[in-house]
């Protein structure tokens, strides 16, 4: 009866955004909190002098002629972190025995808030470089990692948003959940909670919570029940003990191959964005991994390609073998990337993403390209362009990928060619894969939905109409299984449809035979896909 | 302030989105090749900034259509004037890469 004198039992409804139970109490993140916990590793004016270096090696990569606003953009962000005038409240707070990144927040969260409120766009909308700079600072001084949050076992958390990048910076631990007031399903934050496990319910609303509250997250159902009673924790008891029932009974099924009820293999595939995440993954329970996120790597600014060939090289050592999709840069859409991405489109959705950007930034792309040429020398590499609308984008990264052959070549480094594929998002690719000369592909089912539905996928407000069901979207689906099926092309999904067990019924019968998933989700495919008939 | 002269003009900044990112940025790289001390100003009575700073350049925030002044003090601190004057003149275009 204690919690009952904190507040009375309320239950907020959001939407689901990783499954999981859990009763824990509410922490808020303080967004403008100085990352806790963290040595001061290096010291500010190093940190600044780093940042600058980064950015410049950005502007060196970034062509002139096709990108003069991404080029003015950072020079601007070079200016501003070379004045000396901006260091000045930091100064005095380090002088007053501040740490350096606390000292550093000082210093740039007073510019955000200026520029915040500025009456007039152009200068508020500086505020966007101003984060940027804020984070790239403090992942100098934190030695890479922005922001990482260091919360209690039992810890809510409850927040606006939250960065992917800090999300996976931090150590979740099972018992932690996370409570979002804006965000969506298909926000990659989401996305890699489904990955780890986290449950996460989103799209709250503006509300209030006292922290230290008491909390039941039914991250599946999307729902928090605050200052639950004894019979709700009664409850909760109950459902958590059948909950690790199943999961065990799911990990007892991830080991086994994936068949039908009738006997029919379909291959399961992983999603993975850093390595980190294969931590404690077995191999054997997948087909190889379908989809590799390769933002992550650029968050903090272009990775070289030395980098980025080690990142491959890595992935491909733990598949042991399988085969290994590796996506090229996705940036823009809900995905900006500061430097790379085109800022101030009025909807980025449909603007520069995907292989548009990479295409228009022919020499960052390139290194990618030849970071992978060389990792495909150690594996089953596969080469995915994400956001393909015409034939003549695949061909023109044909010919981008025939200049990295050449170039290594010439210069003697061991490299190997790679299957190409694209991924089918846009719905007039759906409806024309004969068009495409490509040695595979792979339905993104979160675009190729919000692209057919008319439904942004960062909009809670309209996710409802995000409807997989829908039979336009059906009839998509199965159009494009036939037209691969004929020409020999193999298609798979690995879009957030797939790690959904609901809608796997839904997927095997328009005819796909290949899926790939979150690592967490792979037991509860297989199991949907068992019983499949 | 006790050695040289002050040297003052004005200029109407035209430049659509007033004294933004790119402009501020242009300003404070040319007004930098300069060893005098160089300041701007919305309004004749001041305040005036640092035109070697973009922190405080932007801070200014400063719209379309506003009179600009420009002071400087030091040994080309007519040269400095004059350039940073046509430079707003000329619409940013021209500055110092």
């Amino acid at each position: 009866m204690s919690s009952a004198a904190l507040a009375p039992p309320r239950t907020l409804v959001g939407q689901t955004a990783a499954p999981g139970l859990v009763l824990g109490r509410i922490v808020e993140l303080d967004e403008r909190a100085a990352p806790v916990g963290l040595p001061p590793v290096v010291p500010l004016d190093e940190a600044i002098a780093e940042a600058v270096r980064q950015l410049r090696a950005l502007r060196d990569v970034t062509d002139v002629t096709d990108d003069a606003d991404a080029q003015r953009l950072i020079e601007f962000q070079i200016e501003f972190l070379g004045d000396p005038t901006l260091l000045e409240p930091a100064r005095a707070a380090l002088a007053a025995g501040a740490d350096a990144a606390t000292a550093w927040c000082r210093a740039i969260d007073a510019q955000i808030d200026d520029f915040a409120a500025a009456d007039d766009d152009y200068f508020r909308h500086r505020v966007g470089d101003l984060r940027d700079m804020r984070e790239r600072v403090i992942a100098v001084l934190t030695g890479g990692s922005v922001g990482a949050l260091r919360l209690p076992p039992d810890a809510v958390l409850l927040a606006d948003d939250l960065a992917p990048s800090r999300f996976l910076a931090t150590d979740w631990r099972p018992g932690q959940a996370v409570l979002l007031r804006g965000s969506s399903p298909t926000a990659h934050v989401a996305l890699l909670a489904r990955a780890r496990a986290v449950p996460m319910v989103v799209g709250l609303g503006d509300m209030v919570i006292e922290p230290g509250e008491w909390a039941i997250v039914d991250g599946g159902a999307g729902t928090v029940a605050l200052a639950p009673d004894g019979a709700q924790r009664a409850d909760f008891a109950r459902r958590r003990a059948c909950a690790d029932d199943e999961q065990r009974r799911e990990a007892a099924a991830a080991a086994r191959v994936a068949t039908t009820h009738a006997g029919e293999r379909v291959q399961v595939m992983i999603n993975v964005a850093t390595l980190d995440e294969l931590d404690g993954v077995d191999p054997a329970i997948c087909d190889g991994i379908g989809l590799v996120r390769t933002e992550l790597m650029f968050a903090a600014g272009p990775p070289d390609e030395a980098t980025q060939l080690d990142f491959y090289r890595r992935l491909l050592a733990w598949a042991g073998g399988r085969p290994v999709v590796v996506r090229t840069l996705d940036a823009g859409g809900d995905k900006p990337m500061p430097g790379v991405t085109v800022d101030g489109e009025t909807n980025p959705f449909l603007g520069v993403r995907g292989v548009r950007l990479s295409l228009a930034a022919p020499e960052l792309f390139k290194v990618q390209l030849r970071a992978l040429l060389r990792a495909a020398a150690a594996g089953a590499l596969r080469i995915m362009v994400p956001m393909v609308t015409r034939p003549d984008e695949l061909l023109q990264v044909r010919r981008l990928l025939a200049q990295a052959t050449s170039e290594l070549a010439a210069e003697g480094r061991p490299f190997a060619s790679a299957p190409l594929g694209l991924m089918v998002e846009v719905p007039a690719v759906a409806l024309s894969l004969e068009a495409f000369d490509a040695d595979f592909a792979s339905i993104g089912s979160n675009d190729l939905l919000q692209y057919t539905m008319a439904a942004a996928r960062d909009n809670p407000a309209v996710s409802a109409l995000a409807d997989a069901a829908h039979p336009g979207f059906d009839a998509l689906l199965r159009l494009a299984v036939k037209t691969a099926a004929a020409r020999g092309l193999p298609l798979s999904l690995c879009g957030d449809l797939a790690s959904r067990p609901a809608h796997v019924p839904r997927l095997l019968a328009a005819g796909l035979r290949s899926l790939s998933v979150p690592a967490a989700a792979v037991g509860a495919v297989k199991s949907a896909i068992s019983e499949w008939r | 302030m006790n050695n040289g002269t002050m040297v003052e003009d004005s200029v109407l900044l035209l430049h659509a989105a007033g004294l933004h990112a790119r402009p501020a940025v242009t300003l404070t790289k040319l007004a930098k090749t300069f060893s005098a001390r160089v300041q701007i100003a919305a309004a004749a009575t001041g305040p005036w900034v640092d035109a070697k700073s973009v922190v405080k350049v932007m801070g200014m925030k400063t719209p379309a259509r506003t009179q600009l002044y420009v002071r400087a003090e030091g040994d080309d601190a007519a040269a400095a004037v004059a350039a940073v004057v046509k430079l707003v003149n000329d619409d940013f275009i021209g500055g110092p890469e």
